[in-house]
């Protein structure tokens, strides 16, 4: 590991002030990427700002959503009773993350700002329509994933939470990459009154993304019948040693199946 | 006899273990001690055209940076290859020059060129970034079914077509009559996949320099200590023997990576005489990756030749096998001794021939890794026995029980002579446990839910008890492969056996400890074993090849039958009887048939004393032996595994995995069962998981876990395990050997139970989803096209 500076910010303010003044700053949230990268040397930020003492940790719930803070760990999202009752999807994904190492310190705020194309957040955030609430603004989340690694947040924005609406239906199915264990195809389907969403992560060469045409189709007939018929093309998925375009969209269409019979 | 030979006991090396409290090669601290980081090509093939330290030279804890030309001026060796083998033309193999440190050219991803010494391990890593090393680069071939083809480029100068050497064995042209007369004829394209071994500790040095003494210090993560100590002193010129000590203490796995002596340890001695200071290296997972030898990588094409009644009339066999950049200390060996003199299987075979040309790649080398050519042996008859059964229209067990040895010895057309075995004894054991019979069945309750049921056979058979001195030394063997012992009993009765095997996850400190206890009827807790110390232990050869049962066990069995008779005569002159009457027994010297006897504590106190020994006795009670084996064992067995595939994704489920083993006489089944798990799971991670890929350019893509798919214990089935004994008749304890088995029989069981479920053999390992997947894919348009 390089050598950082490291600071305890008391609040998201104070964080990205402390960033403000940093040469190179990052923020430091669970740590389950940024430290394994830094000591491989691969990632040297001059300051890690850590956002432990800030007060963003916490799950509050107003009717159908919920308000989940952006130091909330995966582990307590998957064993909160708020959000097993109302979106259990959400609770059953995050069960799912890593290792229960990367559960009990990675957090929500940390892998929605990574936008990991593999990650498992940024499936459910895309499909359930949540706002990325930061110190600044609210960003809704088709705006906020904006490509591989890449998100709308500015220079010094910090997420303090994200809320999420429950929809009537909804799960997520993945399929693990053998070596990583991160998603090689993860699809979050959601079904509302405003109709169907199905984001896919792990699959796609550009980060997670909404697929119109399974949308389309479960809008109409919400079974795993419905996306037999539907085409997913090969083309813009991800290529590598573990599976090349035409698998990943085969493992799409089957995770979709799946996520829609469990939901 | 609960402690004895046979007995489930604890592992006596645990409580150290499980409480982290063993002591590893990274947990020895010296004084003075500085830390070494190399600084590594990133190129798979280039030339080295300058390398600029003057900035890492002024970097803060920095101590020193050396680099190649240095080491070749200081007269350091390059490293060698152990086993010399002949092409069929007569001539020598080409050996390319592999320095420890590169002066001239690099010839794969991970090749060191400097080193880095500083105060601190940081500071040594941030220190090797800033070595500004410039190349020439050179085009690289990686691909074993390519490195051979014309034009291709070349990675040592010294191995024209990077023909390492070209060789063969058995008889071609009866081979090649026997399969034209043949009724049916099964061929078969395969490839064993390069694996890399990841033994959870990684390799680490900590070398010291005393000048007062002119003497080294070595402590290092290696199988086999002695032979690193030779090694250094005859071939790298370090130091000589009596100036170079070498102990390899608590090592965490090995599975062969470990045997041979690295680019590393030789730079950390040296360097701790160009400094005067300790000087430590522990690799990180990446550098592992990049630079234990890797096993396997072979690419075979082979024909096996049936009689109209399925019986077999020949097999003949071609390979070629990647060595990577150069070859390391066995590296020759396992494709040619170790591998087609295995190529009879289970089965009578009037004619076998196998052409085998190695050859060089801008890869990592390759070497020994558990099982080392047995593995690939077994995975290609094995597979092909799965193949003509099917072409013949036959059960593949009935195929196989025709073709099996009956009688023994039994002697091979590729060099061995099998001494025991029960192959039909393996087989019933196996399909009794595996209830083959009910398989059917289970096969149409898949069906129902969607998923593809197959099952799969493995015959295998292997040599270890690596081996008869003379016969490998006639076969190009550089070295012995005989085991040394000491038995040393104290004035107060304990026992001390000095080994030259290696434990490092075996067991040794208890099962070398039950045969103590179980000869002499003392209790365990009264029995140290001390290995691991080249000034402690007299001489060895380590632990590899499945050898420290067979051969280790054997020279201490040896040295007790000395230090036996030693207690009969000094018993027999204290109790005033004749030495045939002396009986031992559960730690008492007693004269058969009286009450006149000895406490264990009063002979070991009676030969120290000395008062009352017979005339001419020596004092003490010390006894070494050298044991020889006089053949290979043959540890034998039957594997069934039982598979389910998602179609939809192609994942495998392994449902049953069955072993029925016969490795002779068991000491402990506890931890040969373990030896069995640990085999297996690295056979399923061969046959599902793991694989090395370089790309076109030589650039390895499975550089971390990210990449590289270690088994975990949910890729694992729970095992069903049974033995089938037949002892060995070679060695005094009758022990065949345990360690390597499940790594070579379990792949082709495997990849036969897949090839069974999914019905097309164009499958290649690892069977990862995607493979099955496509396989299952393409099977069905091939049949649509039909």
């Amino acid at each position: 590991m390089h050598q950082t500076t490291y600071h305890k910010a008391s609040s998201a303010e104070d964080a990205a002030a402390k960033l403000g003044s940093a040469e190179d700053g990052m923020i430091l949230a669970g740590g389950q990427t940024l430290l394994p990268t830094m000591k491989q040397r691969l990632a040297a930020p001059s300051d890690l700002v850590d956002l432990s003492g800030a007060g963003l940790s916490g799950i509050s719930v107003d009717g159908n959503t919920l308000t989940i803070g952006a130091m909330t760990t995966h582990a307590e999202v998957a064993s909160s009773a708020d959000v097993q009752r109302v979106i259990p999807s959400l609770a059953c994904l995050a069960a799912g993350i890593g290792d229960p190492a990367v559960r009990n310190r990675g957090t929500i705020g940390g892998s929605v700002a990574n936008n990991d194309p593999a990650a498992d957040y940024p499936a459910a955030m895309l499909g359930l329509g949540a706002t990325i609430v930061t110190n600044s603004r609210e960003i809704v989340a088709e705006d906020f994933f904006t490509g591989m690694f890449s998100t709308d947040l500015e220079e010094g924005e910090v997420i303090t939470s994200v809320k999420v609406t429950a929809p009537e239906r909804s799960a997520y199915a993945k399929f693990p990459n053998p070596a990583s264990r991160y998603a090689m195809a993860g699809v979050f389907v959601a079904k509302s009154a405003g109709g169907v969403r199905v984001a896919v992560t792990g699959a796609g060469d550009d980060g997670v993304f909404r697929h119109e045409g399974l949308e389309t189709a479960l809008a109409s007939d919400f079974s795993a019948g419905a996306v037999d018929a539907v085409p997913v093309s090969a083309d813009s998925m991800l290529h590598d040693i573990h599976g090349d375009g035409a698998y990943r969209a085969q493992l799409v269409k089957v995770m979709a199946k799946r996520a829609v019979e469990a939901a | 006899m609960s402690e004895g030979i046979g007995a489930r006991v604890k592992r006596k090396e645990d409580k150290r273990f499980l409480t982290g409290k063993g002591k590893y090669t990274d947990d020895v601290r010296m004084e003075n001690q500085a830390y070494a980081a190399f600084v590594r090509s990133h190129h798979a093939h280039a030339k080295l055209t300058g390398l600029d330290t003057s900035v890492a030279e002024r970097m803060p804890g920095v101590i020193a940076v050396l680099d190649g030309q240095e080491m070749t001026a200081d007269g350091i060796g390059s490293i060698i290859c152990g086993w010399a083998i002949t092409s069929k033309d007569g001539s020598p193999m080409n050996m390319g020059t592999w320095r420890p440190l590169a002066d001239d050219k690099v010839r794969y991803v991970g090749d060191a060129v400097a080193v880095v010494i500083a105060e601190s391990p940081g500071e040594a890593r941030a220190a090797a970034e800033k070595v500004e090393a410039t190349f020439e680069l050179l085009p690289a071939v990686a691909a074993t079914d390519e490195t051979l083809n014309p034009g291709a480029p070349q990675v040592h100068e010294n191995a024209p077509g990077n023909l390492i050497y070209d060789w063969e064995l058995g008889d071609a042209g009866a081979t090649d009559t026997a399969l034209a007369g043949s009724a049916h004829v099964t061929e078969i394209e395969l490839t064993n996949n390069r694996v890399s071994p990841n033994p959870m500790e990684p390799r680490s040095a900590v070398a010291t320099y005393d000048e007062a003494e002119d003497h080294y210090t070595l402590y290092t993560t290696s199988q086999n200590p002695h032979v690193a100590r030779l090694v250094l002193s005859a071939f790298y010129q370090v130091a000589p023997e009596h100036k170079l000590r070498v102990i390899a203490p608590d090592v965490g796995g090995g599975f062969g990576a470990k045997i041979y002596i690295y680019p590393e340890e030789i730079t950390c001695l040296w360097a701790s005489m160009k400094t005067k200071r300790s000087v430590k290296w522990t690799s990180d997972r990446n550098e592992a990756f990049m630079t234990d030898a890797h096993g396997r990588d072979h690419v075979t094409t082979a024909k096996m030749g049936f009689d109209a009644s399925g019986k077999i009339t020949g097999f003949k066999v071609d390979t070629i096998a990647n060595l990577g950049a150069y070859m390391s200390l066995f590296s020759s060996a396992v494709p040619t001794y170790l591998y087609a003199t295995l190529l009879s299987g289970q089965y009578n075979m009037p004619n076998i021939h196998c052409n085998v040309r190695a050859a060089y790649t801008n890869t990592a080398p390759v070497d020994a890794y558990r099982g080392a050519g047995r593995p690939e042996a077994s995975y290609l008859i094995e597979r092909i026995m799965e193949k003509a059964a099917r072409e013949l229209g036959m059960d593949p067990a009935d195929l196989r029980r025709k073709n099996f040895i009956q009688s023994f010895p039994h002697e091979t057309p590729v060099i061995m002579t099998y001494d025991a075995g029960d192959f039909d004894g393996n087989m019933d054991k196996a399909q009794a446990a595996a209830d083959v019979a009910g398989f059917p069945a289970r096969k149409a309750e898949a069906a129902s839910r969607g998923k593809l049921r197959g099952l799969g056979y493995s015959c295998y058979i292997e040599a270890c008890g690596l081996a008869p001195s003379k016969a490998v030394g006639s076969l190009g063997a550089g070295v012995g492969l005989w085991e040394s012992a000491e038995v040393r009993m104290n004035p107060v009765g304990t026992i001390e056996i000095l080994t030259g095997s290696h434990s490092h996850g075996q067991g040794h400190e208890t099962t070398f400890a039950q045969i103590v206890a179980d000869r002499f009827g003392v209790p365990l807790d009264s029995v140290k074993i001390v290995h691991g110390d080249t000034d402690q232990v007299q001489f060895g050869m380590g632990t590899y090849g499945s050898r420290s049962g067979a051969v280790g066990m054997s020279a201490i069995a040896k040295a007790m039958d000395k230090v036996e008779a030693k207690i009969k005569k000094i018993a027999a002159h204290q109790l005033e009887a004749s030495e045939d009457d002396i009986v031992i027994e559960g730690g008492e010297v007693k004269v058969a048939g009286t009450d006149k006897k000895m406490l264990w504590h009063e002979v070991g106190l009676a030969a120290y004393t000395a008062h009352n020994l017979p005339e001419g006795m020596e004092p003490g009670l010390k006894e070494g032996a050298f044991y020889d084996p006089v053949n290979f064992t043959f540890p034998s067995g039957t594997y069934i595994a039982e598979v389910e595939i998602d179609p939809e994704t192609g994942t495998v489920e392994i449902c049953q995995f069955t072993a029925a083993d016969d490795f002779g006489t068991i000491i402990n089944p506890m931890i040969v069962e373990g030896q069995v798990h640990g085999g297996v799971a690295q056979g399923i991670g061969q046959a599902l998981l793991e694989e090395v890929v370089y790309d076109k350019q030589g650039h390895l893509m499975t550089g971390s876990y990210m990449d590289y798919t270690m088994p975990r214990a949910d890729d694992l089935p729970f095992y069903t395990i049974e033995h089938n004994t037949t002892v060995c008749p070679n060695n005094p304890l009758g022990i065949k050997g345990c360690g390597e088995a499940g790594a070579i029989g379990s792949p082709p069981a495997i990849i036969n139970a897949i090839t069974d479920a999914i019905g097309t053999e164009d499958i290649s390992m690892p069977a990862t989803p995607q493979r099955v997947w496509a396989a299952l894919r393409k099977g069905a348009s091939d049949m649509a096209a039909e």
